[in-house]
């Protein structure tokens, strides 16, 4: 069984007066272990949420979480606060997106590091400013111990996503979730943190859910992708397959957007029309139809099932998915 | 060969200071800002003359601030008054004694009204804005409740006017100085509590925190190393401010007759209060003091507004 197995995760806000919006609309994907899965789209497709409603970050009025997520054999959905929190840094843990605002600016890194130690690990002292010294020196920060002293500010972003990465596997955790841990970061810092995390999965075998919309990212880290669009996963592969043969017309037009360095001069770049807020309830149908140039009478009817038209395992959720055409029309 | 080994060394010196000079932490940085700026030097220097005078005026006092020396020579019924002359340099009061002595004496008497009442108002005021904080951040439906009881009742000290609020106070606990401190103090705790709470309020939602959360951190080490900490600077702001504001309060009560009636310790409030009555005729006896609590509140003001200015996080470099 998989590590982590999310069945139908759903996320719905509410407020009063207002229209629920839905932000997940039942996600299914699995971990395994020291496996790298991807969950790749566009802003406000629901990948966030996704990773705030495993770790059980999201606050909790207002706010609807159904389906299940099974980690290890237990539901964290509906395990007790206090629990998840022992599970929290521990079992599972979390790198964000901006790591400057995710260190705490009035506290040296030391502090920060070993709070995590004492925490989990029961560390006190000495023992843990040591065990932190060995943490920031194994996800590559030079002179440790000057930098333990150091606050925030004083670092690079990429130091900081470093520190950060560094708290997260404090406790090797056995999932880490990074959601777009190198969107704040210039290339060359994004390439170093994506070896880092890559070694660390390696070597310790931890099953990493990587959240982003870089489509370089999932090329050169994920084993497993899905697809996200409007809260729903559309296109499940693996990442040879995927990159190879994108089926659903959102995943194609994804990767037929990004400009080539091999195109020839003066060749347009082909967009997908429109945005995500040009959308329909997945109740009614596909959800992507709005800006899909393949949608027939057949889309809007009802939420279109997953089906696995090319190869076994990459399953699509398109009733016109993008298929290699026949040979006959294409010599035509 | 020589020459390169000198390039050397200079830019391993270069490279040297550079690492000294990279700055600290926060308030090291807001002190730093703090000393460059001319309104902060403004400001200390007042309060450090004022609390020098607190601390030595007494001993600096050429005549003592009760006798009633030159009391043949003063007639205030029939408007006769002495002014500024070589043996009193601030003249002489409404009963012959010596103006200059006794705003000597009263500026501790001022000092300790400003800051006891401060201290009264930021104590209770945050250990309120604290509770209500944590509670509003990480405490959960319950801790809603608590923390909207709490404002609530903040709410209503807010609403009634501070001044007849302090001057209900000091009429039920009757007049002394004590009563004055504890009245301007009750007066501040809900200034203190909206504003810490608040403050935490808006780290609570920060992503560090958020991070914190993410790392299984413990509620009340959460409140405590991450928000606490970053909610703070806006506190200590209004501190320095709100001593200015408790020593012009404390005058205001003294001068409807609140505040100390023993006439052997003078206070500025107090002095202000009995020169009203011959203002016709000597407003001299009414500038002195007055003079001493607006300069006094300038300089906690101006040191108030430069700390807001070095701790905004929107400036910091």
């Amino acid at each position: 069984m998989a590590l982590l197995s999310v069945e139908e995760l759903s996320v719905t806000f509410t407020a009063k007066g207002r229209k629920d919006s839905t932000a997940v609309d039942g996600v299914s994907f699995d971990v395994d272990q020291g496996q790298v899965v991807g969950l790749v789209g566009e802003s406000g497709c629901g990948k966030s949420v996704t990773s705030l409603a495993l770790m059980g970050l999201l606050p909790g009025k207002g706010v609807k979480v159904g389906g299940r997520a099974e980690f290890d054999g237990k539901d964290l959905l509906s395990m007790s606060p206090r629990k998840l929190r022992d599970m929290r840094g521990s079992q599972l843990a979390m790198i964000f997106q901006d790591p400057l605002s995710s260190l705490n600016p009035v506290v040296p890194i030391g502090v920060q590091v070993t709070e995590i130690l004492e925490r989990h690990r029961g560390l006190k002292g000495e023992a843990a400013r040591k065990e932190a010294a060995n943490l920031l020196d194994r996800v590559g920060i030079p002179d440790p111990t000057r930098r333990l002293k150091e606050y925030p500010h004083q670092l690079s972003g990429g130091m900081r996503q470093r520190a950060l990465i560094a708290m997260a596997v404090a406790c090797a955790p056995r999932l880490l979730i990074a959601d777009e841990p190198t969107t704040a970061l210039d290339v060359t810092i994004q390439a170093q943190i994506l070896e880092l995390l890559k070694e660390l999965v390696d070597q310790e075998g931890t099953a990493l859910l990587m959240i982003t919309h870089d489509l370089g990212v999932v090329a050169g880290l994920c084993d497993q992708v899905n697809v996200l669009y409007a809260g729903r996963a559309v296109e499940s592969a693996g990442r040879r397959e995927l990159f190879a043969h994108p089926t659903h017309p959102y995943a194609h037009g994804l990767l037929g957007s990004i400009p080539r360095l091999d195109a020839p001069r003066g060749e347009p770049l082909s967009p997908i029309r429109g945005s995500i807020n040009d959308r329909i309830a997945w109740a009614d149908g596909c959800a992507f139809a709005p800006r899909c140039d393949y949608y027939t009478m057949e889309c809007l009817t009802g939420t279109p099932e997953l089906t696995e038209p090319r190869a076994a395992g990459h399953q699509v959720r398109c009733v016109n998915p993008v298929l290699p055409k026949p040979k006959a029309e294409v010599s035509a | 060969m020589t020459k390169k080994a000198d390039k050397i060394d200079r830019l391993a010196e270069l490279m040297q200071t550079s690492e000294v000079t990279s700055g600290a932490s926060l308030w090291r940085e807001a002190m730093r800002r703090l000393k460059a700026s001319k309104m902060a030097i403004i400001g200390a220097v007042i309060i450090a003359l004022f609390v020098l005078l607190a601390i030595i005026g007494p001993w600096l006092a050429p005549h003592s601030p009760s006798a009633q020396t030159w009391r043949g020579e003063v007639f205030a019924n029939k408007g006769q008054f002495v002014g500024a002359r070589g043996e009193n340099w601030f003249g002489l009061d409404h009963l012959g004694r010596d103006m200059f002595s006794r705003i000597l004496v009263g500026a501790r008497q001022t000092l300790m009204v400003g800051v006891v009442s401060m201290l009264i108002g930021l104590i209770v005021g945050a250990l309120v804005g604290v509770l209500s904080g944590a509670a509003a951040t990480l405490g959960g439906r319950t801790g809603e409740r608590v923390d909207t009881v709490i404002m609530r009742f903040t709410d209503i000290m807010l609403s009634l006017p501070s001044l007849l609020l302090a001057v209900s106070i000091a009429a039920v606990m009757g007049q002394s100085l004590t009563t004055v401190m504890i009245a301007v103090g009750v007066v501040q705790i809900p200034i203190f509590a909206r504003l810490l709470r608040g403050s935490m309020l808006v780290q609570g939602s920060s992503d560090y925190v958020l991070a914190a959360k993410a790392l299984g951190i413990r509620k009340k080490r959460i409140v405590l190393t991450q928000i606490l900490p970053n909610s703070l600077s806006p506190v200590i702001v209004q501190a320095t401010l709100s001593l200015a504001t408790a020593i012009i309060e404390a005058a205001a009560l003294s001068y409807l007759g609140l505040g100390n009636p023993d006439p052997a310790i003078p206070e500025w409030g107090v002095m202000l209060a009995q020169a009203e009555r011959f203002f016709d005729n000597e407003p001299m006896m009414a500038a002195y003091p007055a003079i001493g609590i607006i300069i006094t509140a300038l300089g906690f003001t101006l040191l108030g507004e430069a700390m807001r200015e070095a701790l905004d996080p929107k400036l910091r470099g």
